[in-house]
């Protein structure tokens, strides 16, 4: 089966300013893929030339068979859209709100009126959808913004960092519903800015950078690219400085690599184990106290970590 | 086209859900309509109008009754404060008045009138009676409005007057009654009855044309209320052009484009939900006013074809500055500032007539001009016909401005995020 995303080397520069520099990559009929990257990497960018909002400055997109710069109208038909930012009427209630959306993907009578009411079911919000949006708390506007998405049951979602600024109970039911919905053969392109969630959902990684494709691949692939490693993190008080106990702690055999962010000491390590003991004894003699100690196995974290020297975080 | 109406109608809905709009589209204009109708005295009985004094020459080259009937009539008690007429016998003089705008208009009588509408013995009636000139000042319309109202009134009553005594006469002579040299006097008598019926000041008021046995005072609300409506018409418009910034901003407009909607329905259905909520507006407007202070807008259907016109206008000033602008912010001051502008300009407070040339000039860029030319027509007993010229100026203007801004969304898209 072709691949129901291909992306080839997409280029967008706003003015001067370069912010997707050709990436490609492709998506195959029913997996979730995730775009991981801080922000500012370029996701929504990305996004927003797949779903024929943005026309790329050079570089093409081929989704569903049909190119997002030649045939963007085959191309909508074929998306489902959850933009990154609230995109809904606040002054409508849910109901009117999915209505109207619903009309803009072409659905009407029964038809519509049917999908509106499964929709609701599967957002939760069959109890609140008479009224306006604008009372809603954010996580049920979230889930009514992704309800937008699901009305004309795309072949391809693309959902941009949809857990963005909610408390943790409605981002547990939306990463649930990511995966109920990827169980019914929905193929996902979700972008995030967390590991975790990308861990979690997805089938294969594209990590993104400063408008680059810097790794792609399942997380098995990709942890084994920057090899057997562990990170151990060391969280220190603020009163010491980190910078003098990573300086010692590069000296220490077993250490690939450490860095410095805020009050933590980052280390990477084929065995956190092993190195654990001679990192307290170097801490202790520095007179640097440890408040706590972090050891993951290899993740999506050290990978980004890896690969360009920063945490992937805000 | 679906979407597009789907579009429009979702803006519809939305407009009338916000409450300060809602107060600005509808409130408002009732609200300032009373004020200024207490003003002004509507309430208290007190028909004294914008529209006051309006200067205006008379020719009396006729001498005959009916002439006389007419001037008299002019200069009576209860045109006083309406009319400022003033008798002159030197015709080039007294159109050179006009030409320098120092008059409305000029009705001559020429000699022969009254004979021609009522012979005299011995004559015969001839096919076409003498006709009254009028000449008028294309530019003070409202005043060249209720003076040809006021004289269309006249004529048709003479004319009433004349075809009545002539079926009068006709059935007298089939019947034998009279003989023919009676029925000239017969005639002529009835003739200068009806006449002096006519020139009695207290039969005449602002009667429609149209149906002359009916009284209908001109009503000084028919001059604020749609001035009101107009200059809040401009509210709605910037809101609707306002809407679509928001839409931008809030990202429901980018959403719409990564449907299968193009650019086009999008635009389309922002312009036509401008447009529908502006018309809705004036609609009901008109309704409220009608029921509330019984005025009287005019024939309806050229109330209605002008109330889409009106708001056709408007939309094009609604989209037009939505495409100079760039945030929903400078969008409400910029809207304000506009709507006052062309609420000054376009009459909604004072008379354009007693404005100088130059601002009568500008204020043809405003729809409220041209709405309230056509309006005060209308509510003066104008019918469809009379108001064409407002209907192509609005109509004009829309294009123009549509055609812009069409062109300036094409620069610069209108799905940026
Ligand atoms: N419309 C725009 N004009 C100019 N620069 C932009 C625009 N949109 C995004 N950018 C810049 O492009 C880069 C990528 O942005 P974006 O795609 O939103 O990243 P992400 O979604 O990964 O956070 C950022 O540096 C951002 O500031
Ligand atoms: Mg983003």
């Amino acid at each position: 089966m072709p691949p129901i995303l291909e992306v080839q080397n997409l280029v967008k520069n706003y003015g001067n300013f370069n912010a997707v520099k050709g990436i490609s990559f492709d998506i195959k009929q029913g997996e979730i893929f995730s775009l991981l990257g801080p922000n500012g990497a370029g996701k929504t960018t990305t996004i927003s030339m797949l779903s024929t909002l943005y026309t790329p400055t050079s570089g093409d997109a081929v989704i569903c068979g049909h190119s997002v710069v030649k045939e963007p109208m085959a191309v909508k038909q074929c998306i489902g859209v959850v933009p990154q930012d609230l995109a809904l009427y606040e002054d409508l209630t849910a109901r009117e709100n999915l209505n109207f959306w619903g009309q803009m993907y072409g659905l009407s009578g029964k038809t519509l009126s049917k999908r509106v009411d499964e929709v609701l079911e599967q957002i939760g919000l069959v109890d609140r959808a008479k009224q306006r949006v604008k009372t809603y708390s954010g996580g049920m506007k979230r889930r009514v913004n992704i309800g937008v998405g699901l009305l004309h049951r795309p072949q391809l979602l693309f959902m941009d960092e949809p857990t963005v600024g909610i408390d943790p109970q409605s981002r547990r039911a939306i990463l649930d519903s990511v995966k109920e919905l990827n169980r019914q053969g929905m193929t996902v392109l979700y972008t995030t800015h967390y590991m975790e969630e990308a861990q979690e959902l997805s089938n294969r990684v594209g990590i993104i950078d400063h408008g680059e494709l810097i790794a792609l691949g399942t997380q098995a692939e990709l942890t084994k690219s920057v090899g057997e490693t562990d990170t151990l993190t060391l969280h220190i008080s603020e009163e010491e400085d980190p910078e003098t106990l990573a300086a010692e702690i590069r000296k220490v055999k077993g250490v690939v690599r450490a860095d410095v962010t805020d009050h933590e000491v980052t280390i990477i390590t084929p065995s956190a184990e092993e190195l654990l003991a001679p990192v307290v004894t170097k801490s202790n003699e520095l007179g640097i106290k440890i408040r706590s100690v972090d050891i993951r196995e290899p993740n999506l974290e050290a990978v980004f970590l890896h690969l360009t020297g920063r945490a992937l975080r805000d | 086209m679906r979407k597009l109406f789907l579009i429009a109608l979702k803006d519809l809905k939305l407009a009338f859900r916000d409450r300060a709009a809602l107060t600005l589209m509808l409130l408002a204009p009732f609200a300032l309509t009373i004020g200024m109708g207490l003003i002004t005295g509507r309430f208290s009985g007190n028909t004294n109008t914008g529209l006051s004094d309006i200067p205006l020459v008379l020719v009396n080259e006729d001498g005959g009754s009916l002439g006389n009937a007419l001037v008299e009539m002019m200069q009576s008690k209860d045109l006083e404060s309406l009319l400022e007429p003033q008798v002159m016998t030197d015709l080039p003089a007294a159109y050179a008045l006009v030409d320098e705008d120092k008059t409305a208009a000029v009705i001559y009588i020429p000699a022969g009138f009254s004979d021609s509408v009522i012979p005299a013995s011995g004559q015969s009636t001839p096919e076409e009676p003498v006709q009254i000139e009028l000449y008028l000042n294309p530019t003070r319309p409202n005043s060249v409005g209720v003076i040809k109202t006021i004289l269309e009134q006249f004529m048709s009553q003479v004319e009433v007057g004349r075809i009545g005594g002539q079926v009068v006469v006709t059935q007298l002579l089939t019947s034998g009654a009279i003989d023919i040299s009676q029925a000239e006097a017969v005639g002529r008598s009835m003739g200068e009855k009806q006449a002096n019926e006519a020139g009695q000041s207290s039969s005449i008021k602002l009667n429609r044309v149209t149906n002359s046995g009916e009284e209908v005072k001109f009503d000084i609300l028919a001059y604020l209320a749609p001035g009101m409506a107009l200059m809040f018409l401009m509210f709605t418009v910037s809101y609707g052009g306002r809407s679509m910034l928001v839409e931008q901003a809030a990202g429901t407009l980018p959403r719409m484009l990564t449907s299968p909607t193009t650019t086009a329905q999008v635009l389309g259905g922002k312009v036509f939900g401008i447009f529908l909520t502006g018309a809705a507006q004036m609609l009901i407007l008109i309704f409220g006013t009608t029921l509330l202070f019984r005025l009287d807008w005019g024939a309806p259907f050229a109330v209605f074809v002008l109330v889409l016109a009106a708001a056709l206008g408007a939309t094009g000033w609604g989209i037009f500055l939505t495409a100079l602008l760039k945030t929903p912010g400078q969008a409400s001051a910029i809207g304000s500032a506009v709507m006052l502008i062309f609420g000054i300009l376009g009459g909604s407070f004072i008379n354009v007539e007693m404005m100088p040339d130059w601002i009568q000039f500008i204020s043809r860029i405003t729809p409220n001009r041209w709405g309230l030319d056509g309006f005060t027509t209308l509510a003066l007993g104008g019918g469809f016909a009379n108001i064409l010229t407002p209907i192509i100026g609005l109509l004009a203007m829309a294009a123009i401005l549509f055609v812009i801004s069409v062109v300036i969304f094409s620069r610069r898209g209108i799905g940026r995020l």
